[in-house]
C-alpha cells in the first residue's frame, strides 16, 4: 500500500459504525513501549535511533500477524506527506516535527499504527469505529503479546513498563474516545462537564491530542493516570462515562429541538448551503460547518446525507489531504478554493446519486 | 536552490554546530522558523509540570535541590536537572537510580506507586545486563570521540558478547 492509495481509501474508524458512532466517532487506545537495552529517546545517538528503528521494523515485520502492515520512513517523507499522516490520525505531530531515524508501520485498513522512535521507541495505536473500547483492548493487547515474543521491554516489578515520561509509567496505556459534542457547545454545558471529567481524573483534549483546540466541536476524553490501575480497569473507566457524555449530548439536542428548532434547523440548512455553494472556505470554517451538518444528519433535519461521508469530508478537507488528493502542492488560497471545490463535488454527487461515502 | 524539506525556495542558509560534525540546512522561511522554535517534544506536559511544582513546594530547599539537581545516573549521564527541564528520563535505569526522587512525584501524578497492570511474559532476561548495554554503549561513543580506538574496540567487543548471549534467549520466529 502506497500513500496515495491510502489518501484515497477510507479509514476503519471514519466508517461511522459501532455502537453510538452518531456521537463516539471512534476509540483508541496507546501503549507506550521501550527497549531495555537502549536508553530513551532524549539519550539516543543517531545511530541508536536506526539500531532502533531497524531491530523493532525486522522483528515486527517476522509475526507473521503483523507483517502485512505498511512500514513508512517518516524520515524521508516530504512535509505534506507527514502532515498527511497527522491529519489521518495515524502518526503523532510529535513524530512528524522530531528530527532522526523514525518510522511507523500502519495496518492496510488503518485499525492499528506502530510508531517508532516517537517519545518512546514504540507506540502502538488500535483505533475502531464507534464506542468499541473493549474489543479495541482484545485487539491491543494481542499485538503487544506478539511483539513482546520478540523484543525485550523496558519493564520493573513495581514501575511497571518504564517510559521516557514519568505520567506514562506502569500500564504505558492511554485509552481515548473521541466525541462530537455540538449540542453541549451550542448550550455551553461543555465546560461544566469537562470540570467534572478533570475531577475524576480524566484528560480533555481537542481532535489531534495534547495542545490541540477543539475543532468541529470533536473532543477526545481519556485517562490521566496510568499507574496502579490495570489496562482493564481504564478501559472501564473511560468505557463507564462515555455513555453518561453521550446521553448530556442527546438531552441537550433534545432541549435544542424542543425549545429552538426553528433556530437549530436553520443553522444546519444555512451550514449546507455554504458547504454546497462556497467558492473558497477555510478548514476553520469547514470544519464548524460540517459540525452542525453532522448533527443536523444525526438529528434527521437532512436526509439525504450519510454520517460516513460527512466523517470523510472532515478528514478529505484538511489541508494536506487536499494536496494529497489534488497530487500538487497549494498555497492557503489555492486550498481555499480546492477546499469548497471539493465539498461541492462531493456534497452535490451525494445529493444528486444517492450514493454517500463514495468517491 | 531548494529547502531541504520541500519544494520552495531556500531563503534561509544554517550551520548547525551542535552535534559531532557541523551540519548545513538549507530551508525556507517556514521551515527555517520551525527548525528554530523550540521543539513542542521538549515542553513536559501539564500534569508533569503541576507535580512536579508541587513537590518542590512541599519538599527540597533550594540547597537540597540544587544538590539533587548535580545527580547523574551513571548509565546515561542525565542529570536530575536536564530532567527536570525537559520532563523527560534518559534510559530505564533512571527508575532505579533516582527512585526516592521520582516516587513522591509519580505518586501526585498517578496517586499510586506501584504497578497493576499486564506484565511481559517473557520478562527482561535481566534488567542488570541490559542497562550495561546502555553504559557499554555510552562508553565507546566517549571513547571514539576521544579517539581512544583501542578502548572503543574493547567496548564493542563486550557489546558484542552480550548481544550474542541475549540472542540465544530469544524465542524462534514464528513459522511463516
Amino acid at each position: 500500500m502506497k500513500l496515495d492509495e491510502l489518501a484515497n481509501q477510507c479509514g476503519e474508524w471514519l466508517r461511522g459504525a459501532g455502537p453510538e458512532s452518531d456521537i463516539v466517532v471512534s476509540s483508541r487506545i496507546r501503549l507506550a513501549r521501550n527497549l531495555a537495552d537502549y536508553p530513551f529517546i532524549r539519550k539516543c545517538t543517531e545511530q541508536d535511533r536506526r539500531a532502533i528503528v531497524r531491530s523493532l521494523r525486522e522483528r515486527i515485520t517476522s509475526v507473521k500477524e503483523l507483517s502485512k502492515a505498511t512500514y513508512i520512513d517518516v524520515e524521508e517523507l516530504s512535509a505534506i506527506d507527514r502532515q498527511f499522516l497527522v491529519e489521518r490520525q495515524l502518526i503523532s505531530r510529535e513524530l512528524s516535527e522530531s528530527e532522526g531515524a523514525r518510522g511507523v508501520a500502519i495496518d492496510n485498513n488503518e485499525q492499528f499504527s506502530l510508531m517508532m522512535n516517537e517519545e518512546d521507541h514504540l507506540r502502538i495505536q488500535v483505533m475502531h469505529s464507534g464506542l468499541d473500547l473493549h474489543a479495541a483492548w482484545q485487539r491491543m493487547n494481542r499485538i503487544d503479546d506478539l511483539i513482546e515474543e520478540q523484543v525485550s521491554y523496558a519493564f520493573h516489578d513495581q514501575k511497571g513498563y518504564l517510559t521516557a515520561c514519568p505520567t506514562n509509567v506502569g500500564t504505558g496505556a492511554r485509552i481515548s474516545v473521541m466525541l462530537h459534542l455540538p449540542a453541549l457547545v451550542i448550550t455551553r454545558h461543555i465546560d461544566k462537564v469537562f470540570r467534572s471529567l478533570q475531577k475524576i481524573s480524566l484528560a480533555v483534549r481537542g481532535l489531534y491530542g495534547e495542545g490541540s483546540q477543539a475543532m468541529g466541536d470533536f473532543y477526545q476524553i481519556s485517562n490521566q493516570i496510568t499507574l496502579g490501575k490495570s489496562e482493564e480497569e481504564l478501559v472501564k473507566q473511560v468505557s463507564d462515562v462515555a455513555p453518561m457524555l453521550i446521553n448530556y449530548e442527546r438531552r441537550a439536542r433534545e432541549v435544542l429541538i424542543r425549545d429552538s428548532e426553528q433556530e437549530l434547523h436553520d443553522r444546519v440548512s444555512r451550514a449546507y448551503g455554504i458547504l454546497c455553494t462556497a467558492k473558497t472556505i477555510s478548514s476553520e470554517e469547514t470544519m464548524h460547518l460540517l459540525s452542525s451538518l453532522r448533527m443536523g444528519v444525526n438529528l434527521g433535519l437532512i436526509s439525504d446525507l450519510e454520517i460516513p461521508t460527512i466523517n470523510k469530508l472532515f478528514i478529505h478537507t484538511q489541508p494536506a489531504h487536499l494536496q494529497k488528493l489534488r497530487g500538487e502542492e497549494l498555497d492557503t488560497s489555492e486550498r481555499n478554493i480546492e477546499r469548497a471545490n471539493y465539498l461541492q463535488r462531493h456534497l452535490r454527487k451525494n445529493t444528486r446519486d444517492e450514493t454517500p461515502g463514495d468517491n | 536552490m531548494k529547502c531541504q524539506r520541500c519544494e520552495k525556495p531556500a531563503t534561509f542558509h544554517i550551520t548547525e554546530l551542535t552535534g559531532d560534525t557541523p551540519q548545513e540546512l538549507h530551508l525556507c522561511a517556514d521551515h527555517a522558523q520551525a527548525y528554530l522554535a523550540p521543539a513542542a517534544a521538549e515542553e513536559p506536559p501539564e500534569s508533569f509540570l503541576g507535580a512536579l511544582a508541587q513537590q518542590f513546594k512541599v519538599g527540597q530547599t533550594a540547597a537540597q535541590l540544587a544538590r539533587l539537581d548535580q545527580k547523574a545516573c551513571p548509565y546515561c549521564g542525565i542529570t536530575f536537572y536536564e530532567f527536570r527541564h525537559a520532563g523527560r528520563l534518559g534510559c530505564p535505569h533512571d527508575y532505579v537510580c533516582f527512585a526516592e526522587d521520582l516516587e513522591p512525584l509519580i505518586l501526585n501524578i498517578h496517586g499510586a506507586t506501584e504497578h497493576a497492570g499486564k506484565r511481559p511474559k517473557r520478562h527482561a532476561q535481566s534488567l542488570n545486563q541490559q542497562t550495561e548495554l546502555i553504559r557499554l554503549r555510552r562508553e565507546m561513543k566517549e571513547a571514539v570521540d576521544r579517539e581512544d580506538y583501542e578502548r572503543a574496540s574493547q567496548l564493542r567487543d563486550e557489546i558484542r558478547g552480550i548481544e550474542q548471549g541475549s540472542e540465544t534467549d530469544s524465542p524462534p520466529p514464528e513459522p511463516a
